[in-house]
């Protein structure tokens, strides 16, 4: 089938500084994309650019099969989500809602059925009559929503629309936003730097960095199989915890300090068999303790060096072997600082990454 | 925090209540206490000196009934409207070609905004010259073969405040545009964004959507342009020196030379109490709009 | 850095390659950009255009004047104007031209701009961290009073001059010119402090600082840029002040605009347009360098002033 979006050879710079290299992207029709990155990675530029309110330096933009690199914003087949919101102030939602249309000239009836449906869709019906200031923060990102809506385009851009809402209604609005999707099912890009947002809404992901995609795949690949040590940092909180080491020549153990881990179970890429400087990477919640660990294929003794109770699980920072690591308990579990402790992981979940170069081997 | 010895009162923050003696006596004794002087002292028959033998009001009778007031009034309604909605439009479109991302803004807005940085008499002087009918514009026009071309406003008394609003307009546009350009820099660049999204042409984003964002920056500027334009004095006097005849004169002259050459104080305080009246016509509105709902100041 | 295997390079779905890419062509000398330039250069031209026939004008002789249009570039140019403005041009009995009121305008300006700006700074400064009962309702009046004409307010003040015996010397212009500048300037002040972090204010009187202590050593150092933005303001506004010159000044000590005004429009004698303009340039002169030389800093001052009216 034919890609909804489809990018080539992106490239935008604004003088000698370089936004965006190059980049290649196809979003397939009703995917939901999330563009994912710290700021400043280029990701808000890129959307800026498929919607065409930036001018690309080179490449081309396809969206629906047609090439619209020079084509102006609205001609594009868009709707767009403003981090602001970017409602007209002095109108109602209403008005907000209808402007564009209006001003496309299409007719009264077709106008009102549309604003109707948006409106129901989004449960914004009484708020119609209302200026944007009357509204909450939630209210005006849906109605902001609404106005994308009633273009009726099969894409719709969102540049960080939660970041100005609190936690409850971001969290809220996540969800509606992806009923939406599944309502809708047209394509979605969306720019946000939320890592939550991300993997909740996405089915793929683009991680980016200093204008480059660095690693484009479901939030489980993107869990799982970080291409690299930026990738892997970036996703989960707290980090993933790195040792120093060699793996050995015959790529079956990895020695750090003092320490030598076994490999067994851990899945190089097909038919090499690396060797040499690397970091070894584990996820805080993939490293167990007590009993389990006394069963891991690698166990190290510890000392609990701070304690931070969540809840629903018990965050506790570990020094062993002259580590020092992040280890995510059951939230049931009673230990406190100064405690020793036995822990463990299973190579399988682990993840190693080159020295030098920084990706996964 | 021991209660015991906490301050008598009057002395508590002693040094700021010192330190704001100038502006409490500016207050006191400038703005209430001369404003009051003065109108007490135009229901007065005072003439070389304020003395205090009451006629009611017979000084803004004669006021109303001087040729020359009515015109000073008349002029400062023309110069005043005509000034206000020239130098908004104006000011407006010039702010927003400079807000079209173009290149050497600096340089323009320096341009369009030296003239504000100018003296009135300055000013005025200039433009009487430029306006001068036998070497100034009208004759360099006759010059270029338009003989009949005529184009006299310092000499010719149905026109001559149309003179002055040029030079008005000069130099006081760039303010105006600096006012705007704040204001539109002021707009959300995401709404710009939306309207290109929505395919809202951009005069159409100016006008519906743009300006009205705008309300409280035009509410300022129109504050400041008018209550600008009632002192409106040494423009006139620099380049008509109110003529020809009494044709150009405007209310702050009137006061001027009532008071300081023709030693009739009565009438000049009359006609400077007109002058506040008018000014607070505008400014009270504009106040109780802008601070009115919330608290006073 | 870009994985390959993720990013398929080339794609076989089969789009128009070859359709437009890059960015949107916008030749340097499209309908826009020529209008858009056009319409500025014209009017740029307009407003330079004043500036550029005082200076043609001021450096002719009189007889290229009269033959000549204002517009023409000088053909003989000639300093003679601005040497008789300076120094030989006549306002009454005294002819010894603008010299004279450029001085009178240096000694006005050099004090007044000092103390109001050391008054209104401390005053804005009392206002934002050290209000007292009355001191907002005073600010209040300072702030309305700002838009009473000042016509209301001359023969008043004139009276108190007169009592305090300083009427007709620069002293009482100085006193005339610290006054009016205070509402503006006090707001500047006020509204920059605020500005200022209320912890850092908190934490010097806890560390024992009092007022003038945290005023000369916390915020004084801290507010250089509002200070030169105060200096700026008030250095166009007295230097170009007519009606507060003419009203408390004798002929002896008038500043330069109200001389400038004397010699220019004299009934007397022949007029010598050059002499004239010369002398309107050597007057607007001291504005228009501190214009250029101040640059964004002059566009901040009149947004702050922008409440003056």
């Amino acid at each position: 089938m034919e890609p909804s979006i489809s990018i080539k050879n992106l490239a935008l710079s604004f003088g000698a500084l370089e936004v965006l290299k190059d980049l290649n992207l196809e979003v397939a029709q009703g995917e939901f994309l999330v563009l994912l990155g710290s700021s400043g990675c280029g990701k808000s530029t890129l959307l800026n650019c498929i919607a065409g309110l930036l001018d690309v330096t080179d490449g081309q933009i396809f969206i629906g099969g047609r090439n619209v690199t020079w084509q102006e914003p609205s001609k594009r087949g868009i709707g767009m989500v403003f981090q602001s919101y970017a409602l007209y102030p002095q109108m109602t939602v209403a008005g907000n809602l209808s402007f564009g249309l209006k001003n496309a000239r299409l007719p009264k009836a077709e106008i009102e059925e549309r604003v109707n449906r948006a409106a129901k869709i989004l449960q914004i019906e009484p708020l119609l009559k209302r200026k944007p200031a009357a509204l909450s923060g939630g209210q005006r990102q849906r109605a902001a929503i609404g106005r994308a809506l009633v273009r009726d385009a099969n894409v719709f851009l969102f540049d960080e629309p939660l970041s100005n809402l609190d936690a409850k209604l971001r969290a809220d609005l996540r969800v509606e936003i992806k009923q939406l999707h599944q309502k809708l099912s047209n394509t979605m890009i969306y720019v946000t730097h939320d890592q939550i947002e991300a993997m909740t809404l996405a089915d793929r992901i683009a991680i980016m960095r200093g204008g480059l995609i660095l690693q484009l795949g479901s939030p489980n690949e993107i869990y799982n199989k970080p291409v690299n040590k930026y990738v892997a940092e970036f996703i989960g909180s707290p980090s993933m915890n790195f040792f120093d080491g060699q793996i050995d020549d015959s790529s079956s153990k990895f020695s750090t300090g003092a320490q030598v881990f076994p490999l067994e179970g851990y899945g190089f890429k097909e038919g090499t068999s690396p060797k040499g400087p690397a970091w070894l990477g584990i996820r805080p919640e993939h490293m167990v303790n007590g009993a389990e660990a006394e069963a891991a294929p690698i166990r190290m003794q510890g000392k609990v060096e701070l304690v931070e109770p969540l809840g629903s699980d018990t965050l506790a920072r570990v020094s062993a072997e002259g580590h020092s690591l992040w280890v995510r308990l059951d939230g049931q579990v009673s230990i406190s600082d100064g405690d020793a402790i036995t822990i463990g992981f299973d190579p399988a979940r682990a993840n190693i990454f080159d020295k030098t170069t920084e990706n996964r081997l | 925090m021991a209660t015991s010895d906490r301050p008598f009162q009057p002395f508590r923050n002693l040094n700021a209540k010192i330190a704001s003696i100038p502006m409490i006596l500016t207050a006191l004794v400038i703005f209430i206490g001369c404003t009051i002087w003065t109108i007490y002292y135009s229901f007065t028959k005072s003439k070389l000196l304020p003395k205090s033998n009451f006629v009611g009001f017979d000084q803004y009778e004669r006021l109303w009934s001087t040729r020359r007031w009515l015109v000073s009034i008349e002029n400062l309604v023309i110069y005043g409207s005509l000034s206000l909605i020239f130098s908004l439009i104006i000011g407006f479109l010039l702010a927003a070609l400079l807000d079209q991302k173009i290149r050497f803004e600096d340089t323009f807005r320096t341009i369009l905004l030296y003239p504000f940085a100018l003296s009135f008499i300055v000013t005025g002087l200039v433009w009487q010259w430029i306006l001068n009918p036998d070497f100034g514009v009208q004759s360099v026009v006759q010059g270029l073969g338009w003989e009949s071309f005529s184009f006299n406003p310092l000499y010719d008394a149905d026109i001559v405040i149309y003179g002055v609003l040029i030079a008005g307009l000069w130099q006081g546009t760039g303010l105006v545009m600096c006012l705007m350009l704040a204001g539109l820099r002021g707009i959300d660049e995401d709404i710009w964004k939306a309207a290109r999204v929505d395919g809202i042409p951009m005069w159409k984003t100016y006008l519906y959507i743009v300006i009205p964002m705008m309300r409280p920056v035009f509410i300022t500027t129109i504050v400041i342009i008018t209550s600008g334009i009632v002192r409106v004095y040494d423009l006139v006097v620099a380049q008509t020196g109110g003529g020809p005849g009494i044709a150009s004169e405007v209310p702050a002259k009137y006061v001027y030379d009532y008071m300081f050459q023709s030693q009739n104080l009565g009438q000049g305080f009359a006609a400077s109490s007109m002058m506040l009246v008018t000014v607070a016509v505008i400014v009270i509105p504009w106040a109780y709009l802008e601070f009115g709902g919330k608290r006073r100041g | 850095m870009a994985d390959t295997d993720v990013l398929p390079n080339n794609t076989s779905t089969g789009l128009e390659t070859s359709g437009p890419r890059g960015p949107r062509p916008r030749p340097m000398l499209s309908r826009r950009n020529i209008i858009l330039y056009g319409t500025l250069i014209v009017i740029a031209v307009y407003y330079l255009l004043p500036l550029y026939v005082m200076i043609v004008t001021s450096l002719k002789g009189m007889p290229e004047i009269r033959l000549g249009n204002i517009f023409a570039p000088p053909v003989e140019v000639t300093f003679q104007p601005w040497v008789k403005a300076w120094a030989e041009a006549c306002t009454g009995l005294n002819c010894d031209g603008l010299s004279r009121g450029f001085w009178n305008s240096v000694r006005i300006t050099v004090p007044s701009v000092i103390i109001s700006i050391a008054i209104a700074s401390v005053n804005g400064y009392a206002l934002a961290n050290w209000r007292f009962k009355g001191s907002e309702i005073f600010f209040t009046i300072l702030i309305f009073g700002s838009f009473i004409p000042y016509q209301v307010m001359i023969y008043p003040i004139v009276i108190v001059l007169r009592e305090l015996g300083v009427y007709g010397s620069l002293t009482g212009l100085v006193i005339v010119h610290t006054i009016f500048g205070m509402p503006i300037l006090t707001l500047l002040f006020r509204n920059y402090f605020v500005s200022v972090p209320e912890e850092l204010f908190k934490a010097a009187r806890v560390d024992g600082a009092g007022f003038w202590g945290i005023y000369l050593r916390i915020m004084l150092p801290m507010s250089l840029p509002i200070f030169v933005v105060a200096i700026i303001l008030q250095i166009t506004g007295i230097w170009n002040d007519f009606l507060f010159g003419v009203v408390y000044t004798k002929p002896d000590t008038y500043p330069m605009t109200v001389q400038l005004n004397n010699i220019v429009n004299s009934v007397q004698g022949v007029k010598e347009y050059n002499v004239n303009m010369a002398a309107t340039i050597i007057t607007g002169l001291v504005p228009l360098i501190v214009y250029f030389l101040s640059g964004k800093l002059f566009v901040r001052g009149i947004a702050a002033g922008a409440v003056k009216g």
